[in-house]
Order: C-alpha cells, then structure tokens, then sequence
C-alpha cells in the first residue's frame, strides 16, 4: 500500500483553490446551488471524455480528508481557510497519534500503522474548507422535533438490550453496511476508498467499505416503484455539462443518515476538477428530519490501487464475541446472586 | 448502445447484404457479429443470469427433496443436465472422499448458506442477476447475491496481491471473447450447493463470447492440482435480462444469515421460553 503515502499536502493545496472555483461554476446550475457560495473565476480545464462521449470521472480514488464534517464552533462563520492556516490545520490533524495504550484498538486489533492504515499514511485531498458541510452554518441542521422523537423512540427500544441479539448491534458490526457508504458518501476511519467505472449508459462505485457498489443508470429511466426500499437507496444519474448528478430516493429507515428518515433525497454532483480530483457535492433534505435542506463537499483524489476486498462478514469475529461476552458476563451476574 | 443505430449500422446491413449474395451458405452460418462499444470491443454491459439448476449441482443430477420439509415443493433440489464438459470431475481420490463428506453435509456446510462471497465461477451461475459495466480498461462484475463484486483490470494477469473470495481477475480481448484469468482464489467457496470445492491453488480461466443480442455462451476452464487430476470445462450461456426496467436490487443476505450463525449467542434464543419477553 505504499501508493496510499502523502504527496506534499502544501504541494497539493495550490490546486484546491482552482477546483473549488471550478465546482461552483457548475453548481450554478441547479436549483440547489442556492445553498452554495458563489464564486467567481471558473477555470477552463475540460476533463476527458469517455470513448462514447460522457466526461470521464473514472478511477481509483479516496475521499478521506482532514475537514471535519461540521465546522468547529470556535471557527463561528469562517468558512475558508487561508492557504497557510490549512497546511498548519492539515499537518495538526495528521500529526495526531493514534492511542496505544491497554484497551485501544491499536492494541486490542493491532498496529493501524502496520498496515497503513493510519491517516497521515494516506494520501489526503487538499481543501482550504474549515468544515465539508458549505455555507455560513458549516453544521447539520437541528433535529425537527418529530426526528427526534423518532431518534429517542428507536434508542429507547434498543436500551438495555444493546447485546441482546445480532439485530442489536449497529448495521456494520453486523456487516450489513458500512456508516459512510451513503449516500452520501464521506470519509470514514481507514479503507476511504473507492472506484468508479463507466460503461455506456452506466457509472458504477464501488467502496471499499463493504465491497457494495452502487450501480447508476444515466439512461433518464424512473425510480424503482416506491415500496422498494433499500439501504443505499435507488440512484438515477443524468450529465449536466461536465457533472455527473445523481438523484437518491427510496431508502430505509433502517439506515439513518444524521436522523434522517426513509424520505431522504439525496443529490450528489460528481465533478473531475483536474486529472487526479473529482470534486463530490451532495445535498441533502429530509422534510421528516431537517427543516432546511443542506450541503456538503468533498475533494476525491486519485490513488493507484487496487482496492482490497473488504470481506467483513466471512472474517466477523466482533459478533458471536461481543454476544457470548455478554451472555458470560450475565452468567457471571447470575452467579453473584 | 447508441454507436450501434444511424448510419453505421445501414452501412452494416449494406455490407451484409453484399456477403450474403456472394457467400450465401458462409453468411448465414458464421458467428454471430456482436454491437460494439465506442471503443469497438463486443459490448457485455447488461444485466444477465443463468438459466440453469447448476448452482445446486453442477453435475448431472435428477431433482430431489429438499432440506426443509415444511417447506416441501418450494424448496425442493430442481433437477439439470449439468454445465460439466463430459459430465464427470476428475478428483483425485483423497478429494474425491472430501467431495462426498462435503454433499453429506451440504446443508449446513455450504458456504453460500452463510451468506458468504461465492467465488468464481461460480458467481456466474447463481440464480440471481449480474450486471457487467464495462470500459476500455476496467471491467466490472457486480453480482445482485451478496452484493459480491469483482474488478477484471484489462491487461497481463499480474500475481494476487492477497487471497480473497472473488479472487484477482485479469481479462483481456480474443477477437470477441472476453477471456478472464483468476487466481488468489482463498479455497474457502464451493461450485455448487452439492459440495463440489477447490483449494487455494484454484485456476480460472473464463471466456465470455457473445453469441446473440441478448445471450453470453459462458466457458470456464478449471484447475487445481491439489483437487483435481487434470483441468476441466464448464460451459453454458448467460441470459440477457432485457425487461425495460431491470435492475440489481439488495440481496444483502448476511442478516437472513444471523439467526443460524448467532442465534444459540442470543439472550433469548429463538422458541425459548424467554423468546416473547
């Protein structure tokens, strides 16, 4: 995995402004736009096209970054960082070692850094955004109450019996999906990895995280009828210029992304900004969750692969541990009585 | 598909109206001529699947009952003339035995009853659909059991990086047969719910050539030394699925998966008296 090691982050930085000004030009022209900051200066770099004619945003690519998702409070409304003050927030983020002590996962599992896995192992696309979510708020939307109300329901149930059964754990402990496959698609811990290819009438993504792909018709055709419910949704794509936008409906409430509920929509833009960005923008809204729909971005850099195959289930040992643990200790309490 | 309508394909037809004259009987019997991608290689993005009972035997084998009674016709084994060259595998005597033990327990020890990823080949003749999205130098296989994928990079087979299930594909063009050599196979997937396996030292070399608009003629040339006494054949075709509005859907498994494999670790085991609490 020695492909995955840093480029000079600063090095990099230069272009991230460019790709920024570059991808609001084309935001510019759908309806959620409004939710972004315009600005001016749109390059005119045209990327290469596939052999049948789409713009081609194939390849190997990671999307882990060092934005957060939501931008520190202390930050307030600065929604960009200057050059400098990113390459100085980029290496403290970086610099940041994982725990090794008695009990972390680093001695628990193993060496993170053995295998690369650590993030200052990787190679990080350059961003000068202080979080990924744009505009002055640069934070998720508060819960409506009737989210709420659906999130505390859902918790209460599961209190008290967190190791009851498998259906008790998370969905990716249980290996069913993993929590940043989306979509929305964000960065996650390690293995922020993905591929897209494109045959005719077709893109198809990959991630890393767990071997799903997302398989999206650009061929203009309808939603899957609505009682088909499914945790990455159902996506159509169509081409706007040099974007690819991809339109998601028909998820679970099984899955919840931040709240939501099974009436997330969700529509991403996927932008190749230079030969080695894509620049992926996603909206969100949830009438059920949010009162106001919001948006993020995340610069996905080229990495040379290849993409390991994540098998979570065949090797999940975490499950019957974390369940015959549990019923040991309940044995144990029995005993005590 | 749309390189396939307009004027190159009236200049096709114009061309085929020209060879049928002068070689009538040659024209109407030569190998079917696939569309093409814009990159002129034969075009196998689609939806497909096997219309075939292999994936309970690959062999030869007449239907039979299945394992849940209750469950009576709806599960019962489908019978099939078999996708094996010759009908017979060549297993080495000591394999041979493990063959057997394995379709005693077949029921249980299957690992696709675990939801687990199926290896190749036999990925390609499950009774679910696939879809292949192609391009010029990355070929995808996305299977709908599973949410199983695996990548064909186009180029000269390179050494695994690692075993997995689904293995290292390399795939490359001959004439329109699309030929795909495995290796990094993990020896941990069957061929079949009837206990046919492998090892590790497993060897695939798959073709697939079009032989109609909507059907695949799916070949797969098999070796393993530690299993098998010489390389054997596989063979049979891929139905295009040519409803309006196919689609993959998720047949994601693994939770249909966790009663059997977790179920004796639950507080409340299932039909246990303390179950309804």
């Amino acid at each position: 995995m020695s492909n995955r090691f840093p480029a000079s982050f600063s090095a990099a930085l230069a272009g991230s402004a460019i790709a920024l000004a570059l991808a609001s030009g084309a935001m510019a022209q759908t309806k959620s736009s409004a939710l972004l900051p315009a600005r001016e200066g749109a390059k005119t770099w045209t990327p290469p096209k596939t052999a049948d004619g789409v713009p081609d945003i194939s390849g190997i690519f990671t999307n882990s970054v060092v934005t957060p998702l939501e931008r520190p409070k202390d930050l307030g409304a600065k929604e960009f960082f200057t050059a400098e003050e990113a390459d100085a927030y980029a290496k403290k983020q970086l610099a940041v070692k994982e725990a090794t002590g008695p009990g972390t996962y680093n001695d628990v599992h193993y060496d993170m850094a053995q295998f690369g896995l650590e993030k200052k192992q990787n190679k990080v696309a350059a961003s000068i955004r202080t979080s990924l979510i744009v505009g002055p708020e640069g934070r998720v939307p508060a819960l409506l109450p009737e989210a709420q109300k659906r999130q505390a329901a859902k918790a209460a149930l599961n209190r008290g019996h967190e190791f009851d059964g498998p259906e008790n754990r998370g969905m990716a402990e249980r290996c069913i999906i993993w929590g940043a496959e989306g979509p929305p698609m964000l960065p996650i811990g390690y293995n922020s990895n993905l591929q897209i290819v494109q045959g005719e009438g077709y893109v198809a993504i990959m991630q890393e995280m767990i071997h799903d792909v997302r398989i999206i018709p650009t061929d203009g055709r309808p939603h899957a009828p609505s009682n088909i419910r499914e945790l990455l949704g159902d996506s159509r794509g169509h081409w706007e210029g040099n974007t690819l936008v991809v339109d998601t409906t028909n998820f679970t409430d099984r899955n919840p992304f931040r709240g939501s509920g099974e009436n997330l929509h969700v529509v991403e833009r996927f932008t190749r900004t230079d030969p080695d960005t894509v620049l992926y923008q996603f909206t969100v809204d949830d009438p059920t969750t949010w009162a106001t729909a919001w948006s993020a971005e995340v610069p996905m850099t080229k990495i040379d692969g290849p993409i390991f195959e994540y098998a979570c289930h065949e090797g999940n040992y975490g499950m019957p541990n974390n369940l015959s643990g549990a019923r040991a200790d309940e044995k144990k309490l029995a005993e005590k009585k | 598909m749309k390189n396939w309508f307009g004027s190159s394909r009236i200049a096709l037809l114009a061309l085929c109206a020209v060879s049928t004259s002068v070689f009538p009987l040659a024209a109407q019997t030569s190998a079917y001529k696939p569309v093409r991608t814009a990159d002129g290689k034969p075009d196998l993005n689609g939806i497909w699947e096997a219309l075939s009972s292999a994936n309970w035997d690959i062999q030869p084998h007449a239907s039979s009952a299945g394992p849940v009674s209750s469950l009576a016709a709806d599960f019962a084994v489908p019978p099939g003339i078999g996708i094996v060259e010759g009908n017979e595998i060549p297993y080495l005597p000591a394999a041979l035995e493990q063959k057997k033990k394995n379709f005693a327990n077949r029921f249980v020890d299957d690992p696709e009853i675990k939801c687990f990823l199926p290896g190749v080949p036999r990925a390609e003749y499950m009774p679910y659909p696939f879809q292949i999205v192609q391009s010029p130098k990355t070929v995808m296989f996305t299977y709908e059991y599973d949410s199983a994928v695996r990548v064909v990079n186009i180029g000269p087979p390179t050494p695994a990086p690692v075993d997995s299930w689904m293995g290292w594909s390399a795939g490359k063009w001959e004439g329109d047969t699309l030929v795909i050599d495995v290796t990094g196979q993990n020896g941990k997937t069957w061929f079949d719910r009837a206990g046919d396996f492998h090892s590790s030292s497993l060897h695939v070399v798959e073709r697939f050539t079009p032989r109609s608009a909507d059907t695949l003629m799916y070949e797969a040339t098999i070796e393993d030394p530690k299993v098998f006494s010489r390389p054997w054949k596989i063979s049979l075709p891929l139905y295009r699925h040519v409803e309006k509005n196919a689609q993959l859907l998720e047949f994601k498994c693994v939770e249909y998966a966790e009663e059997l494999m977790y179920g004796h670790l639950r507080k409340h085991p299932k039909g246990s008296s303390e179950e309804s609490k």
